[in-house]
């Protein structure tokens, strides 16, 4: 992550323009949604737009 | 399966400063460190892709000890060739004395020459050479520049002499995959700039390259702890070292010269594994893994083991 501290973005703020998120610290957050919801999320829905906010975050799980 | 015989490189003489390249796309040369682990790259000017090849080639078929006569293949792997046909291929064996030896195109950027030496290794009845060799340099150039792709790419080639008997790494396995749902995603048009989509390749470079690491270590009943050197696409530091990280194992494991060159495309992962092997010769049974990713996708892993040199 780039961002050091526990942050609390806007639902629907842009994870990438808000600077909280850059490629490589995608690929930990999707290693982290995976370990904590006991998930594993194919290579085929990992679209940086699926997980750029937290609201779509959100709705990507709620349709697995 | 074959062996790998002897590597070769050229890499032009001309070095490209991050205060050069930065100056043209406003971009601080520690920036483009911090971004990519590269600081300087070199540039070709006048020399054409097929002269670096012809260059590495002839390293590779002397470290060998394989007269080019003796080639019944030649194969060139590059993303960066000026035209659509005849690509380099046929030319390069040309100029290094192999007709008529088939010469073979794989016009694939940055993951052609992995490709390249695991079809030769399921070919090979007789020699084939491989090459990488890359002007990315015609690339960046191309009006308008791009931030993303001008700082990351440099030019030069690497070769590797593949034999059906001897040499200096027996070749065990491969794993080769693509997939077209990105072939949008990082892309050279004719005439156009270099398209890429960094979050997209940076996310899924990050998951299949160790895929198929893995994948390849686990049908040959090896592990990464186990693996004495990998080489691989000299693509961004950073995603070398997440590749490591992903298979637990240290960094350092990982061969790098991406500072000094940048990224060649096809032609860096044969660069990294010429400069490797002229550093010193290994203890027998050590497996080595060579590994890349590139515009397609393709991805894929090879699996090869030190030896004796014999068969």
């Amino acid at each position: 992550m780039a961002a050091k501290r526990p942050v609390s973005p806007d639902p629907d703020e842009s994870l990438f323009d808000s600077g909280l998120l850059d490629s490589f610290a995608l690929t930990d957050l999707v290693s982290g949604i995976e370990a904590e919801f006991g998930i594993t999320i194919p290579d085929r829905d990992l679209n940086p737009r699926k997980f750029d906010s937290i609201n779509r975050i959100v709705e990507y799980l709620e349709n697995q | 399966m074959a062996y790998l015989a002897g590597f070769g490189h050229y890499l032009p003489p001309r070095v490209v400063t991050n205060a050069e390249i930065g100056a043209r796309v406003d971009s601080e040369p520690a920036w483009i460190l911090n971004v990519s682990g590269i600081e300087e790259r070199r540039f070709a000017g006048a020399e054409s892709l097929v002269d670096m090849a012809v260059k590495a080639g002839e390293l590779a078929l002397a470290a060998a000890g394989i007269p080019a006569s003796d080639l019944e293949m030649v194969m060139v792997a590059s993303g960066s060739s000026p035209r659509s046909f005849p690509g380099p291929a046929a030319s390069v064996a040309e100029r290094l004395g192999a007709t008529p030896a088939a010469a073979l195109d794989l016009p694939m950027a940055s993951a052609g020459s992995l490709f390249g030496l695991a079809l030769a290794a399921r070919l090979a009845r007789g020699p084939i050479l491989v090459i990488g060799a890359e002007k990315m340099s015609s690339v960046v150039e191309r009006e308008p520049l791009e931030k993303g792709v001008a700082i990351l790419f440099g030019d030069g080639a690497g070769a590797c002499a593949v034999h059906p008997s001897r040499g200096l790494l027996k070749v065990i396995d491969s794993e080769l995959c693509s997939d077209g749902a990105y072939a949008e995603d990082l892309k050279l048009e004719h005439g156009q700039p270099l398209a890429m989509n960094g979050r997209v390749v940076i996310l899924q470079a990050s998951r299949k390259i160790p895929a198929a690491i893995a994948a390849v270590l686990a049908r040959n009943q090896r592990t990464a702890a186990e693996v004495r050197t990998f080489l691989m696409h000299q693509a961004n530091q950073n995603l070398i070292d997440r590749v490591a990280q992903t298979l637990g194992v240290e960094p350092a494991r990982f061969y790098s010269n991406i500072r000094r060159y940048g990224n060649t495309s096809s032609a860096s992962m044969l660069i990294a594994a010429s400069e490797f092997f002229a550093a010193g010769r290994l203890e027998p049974g050590q497996p080595i893994v060579f590994a890349a990713f590139g515009a397609g996708f393709h991805w894929g892993a090879l699996l090869a083991e030190t030896g004796d040199g014999k068969d």
